[in-house]
């Protein structure tokens, strides 16, 4: 399929002020687009009754002369783990499946604040468990360029969605990479930001201290405008932080000179593709070519940042996962004669294969008697890693990788086996330890002409330094 | 270190209130296992003189004012999603015997 394309966010928005197309004809476009692009899975859950409501209602702010905002009539894709009006929520999960929110996520508050429309809510992961969308309750999101693979995930909706052009944003959520794998699988731009940044409410949980929400979309620039909008404190997020005062958006042209680029030694391994290894190490002559100096930095304890990842993860899984338990909301069982019943058939017949599997890896790594050898161990690792980080970020300014060791991989290629599907994780989860940003940049394709993303990292808050590098790649490449 | 029995499967299922049927307790028997032989690679770390991070933003006691606020539900609209209302209530099975 011909993907679509989109003005840049900021211009649609514009013309939406001044009249020159309206709110009402972008988004009645998107949900076309979204219905052409079916056979692809990447969206779950229609919301073009309200989109058209909502659309009407700007058309008609601005036909009053009212100022709409900076997103004025923009349509967007939130990954099925938002709580949007208007439709159902339920994280592609069975357990879910009808429930409707009563309430609705801060960062979809703060993108219709600013005049933004979400059209339709995208596929995921099951709870965000997962690298490829395959542990979606409602099937499997099929690869923009080869629909025998998958797009990545787990907002692997989200990025395909973006990349068919079905929107001209998708919001996403990374606990462990789910926004820069999928991104770079297919070619579009990722954000995960700075731990904090968004407002987490009204999102469902994964793993608290890792889960972070950010954009994808078809250009820095574009992501740049959406975290404009969605970043900064929120009362009811108490983990939050501020904003930059300069904001995010517009991107700042960042002189490549002088800029120290540190290239991850442990990230170019054996188990990296070879495509990868020599699209990268083009776009690293590129930038050294511009000015940039590049320098080897090593991260020991990356394999390490993986195991620590999976008994964090799953710890914190075990506990939010715990409210799904068939008597206030979601999936309950009518039959069942006793609470202990009813609890136990809900939840194991509610819950997904790899959503099971994480509580109960969870349950085992807090159990009382392996508490401190495997998760207390792993948070203490988890300092370790931080550490490295600090002292990488005390001589380079940025670190780059692959984002992951292969390109799209093929659709039933890992799912039969957990730990294959897991180290699909490797190069992302690190980020997410450290609570630093990261973005995913596509800088070429592989030799079966799969997208391959460049990851760039920043220290803690340094997110509009690491857009505006980005920008820069993105210019340089064009 | 660890390796968990079909017992500890079934232990652990009934912790966290998952029903499992016997092909899956197989199954998970054998992936948890070599998931928690993976992880265990953290077990040989040296980490004597680190302490354990228990979030990455530095923030100490935030606070925000504790006043009510009005979001002008119905109790009829937040009991749509309930599985068994009865008398606008949600009604659950018996706890105390």
């Amino acid at each position: 399929m011909m993907a679509a394309d989109w003005e840049p966010i900021a211009q649609l928005a514009s013309r939406v002020q001044a009249g020159s197309t309206t709110a009402t004809e972008l988004v009645k476009r998107s949900l076309m687009l979204i219905a052409e692009a079916q056979e692809y899975n990447s969206v779950i859950i229609d919301l073009s009754a309200s989109a058209l409501k909502r659309a009407q209602l700007i058309d008609q702010q601005v036909a009053r002369g009212e100022s709409v905002g900076v997103l004025a009539g923009v349509p967007f894709i939130a990954k099925d783990n938002f709580l949007v009006y208007g439709g159902e929520t339920k994280a592609a999960s069975k357990i879910l499946s009808g429930f409707v929110p009563p309430y609705q996520a801060s960062a979809i508050n703060a993108l219709e604040s600013a005049g933004a429309i979400c059209v339709a809510k995208a596929n995921m992961d099951a709870f965000a468990h997962g690298a490829s969308t395959e542990n979606s309750d409602y099937g499997v999101v099929k690869h923009p360029f080869d629909q025998t693979r998958v797009p990545g995930g787990s907002s692997g909706g989200s990025a395909a969605a973006v990349a068919l052009g079905l929107a001209p944003f998708a919001l996403g959520t990374d606990t462990g990479g789910s926004i820069r794998q999928p991104a770079s699988f297919c070619g579009v731009v990722g954000l995960k930001p700075t731990y904090g940044l968004v407002s987490r409410s009204g999102v469902i949980a994964m793993g608290s201290s890792l889960d972070c929400i950010g954009p994808i979309a078809r250009s820095v620039s574009d992501a740049a405008l959406v975290l404009d909008v969605m970043s900064g404190r929120d009362a009811l997020d108490a983990t939050t932080i501020e904003s930059d005062e300069a904001g995010y958006f517009p991107i700042k042209k960042t002189p490549l000179k002088k800029l120290k680029i540190g290239v991850i030694k442990e990230y170019f391994g054996d188990q990296v593709d070879s495509d990868i290894r020599t699209t990268l190490e083009a776009t690293l002559s590129k930038l050294e070519a511009n000015g940039a100096e590049i320098t080897y930095v090593s991260l020991p304890s990356t394999e390490l940042a993986l195991a620590c990842y999976y008994i964090i993860c799953p710890a914190e899984v075990s506990s939010n996962l715990s409210r799904y338990d068939g008597q206030r909301y979601g999936y309950s069982n009518p039959r069942a004669t006793t609470l202990d019943e009813s609890y136990v058939t809900a939840r194991g017949q509610g819950f997904g294969k790899e959503a099971k599997r994480r509580i109960m890896i969870g349950t085992f790594v807090l159990s009382s008697g392996y508490y401190d050898a495997y998760y207390k161990k792993a948070m203490t690792v988890r300092t370790k890693l931080i550490n490295e980080f600090e002292a990488a970020f005390n001589s380079v300014d940025f670190l780059v990788g692959p984002v992951a060791p292969t390109t799209a991989f093929k659709i039933g290629e890992k799912s039969k086996d957990p730990l294959q599907m897991y180290l699909a994780d490797v190069m992302t989860v690190a980020a997410n330890l450290a609570g630093i940003p990261a973005l995913s940049i596509p800088v070429g394709f592989d030799s079966l002409g799969l997208p391959i993303g460049l990851q760039l990292m920043a220290a803690q808050r340094q997110d509009a330094a690491l857009l505006n590098l980005a920008a820069a790649i993105e210019e340089m490449g064009n | 270190m660890a390796r968990l029995s079909k017992n500890d499967v079934l232990k652990l299922a009934r912790l966290a209130r998952l029903e499992l049927n016997v092909t899956e307790v197989d199954e998970y028997i054998a992936e948890l296992n070599e998931i928690l032989e993976y992880v265990e690679q953290l077990q040989g770390v040296e980490t004597l003189d680190l302490k354990p991070t228990n979030q990455v933003t530095g923030l100490t006691n935030v606070m925000r004012a504790d006043e009510p606020i009005d979001y002008g539900y119905l109790p009829a609209e937040l009991l749509k999603n309930v599985p068994q209302v009865l008398n606008d209530q949600i009604q659950v099975k018996r706890m105390v015997e």
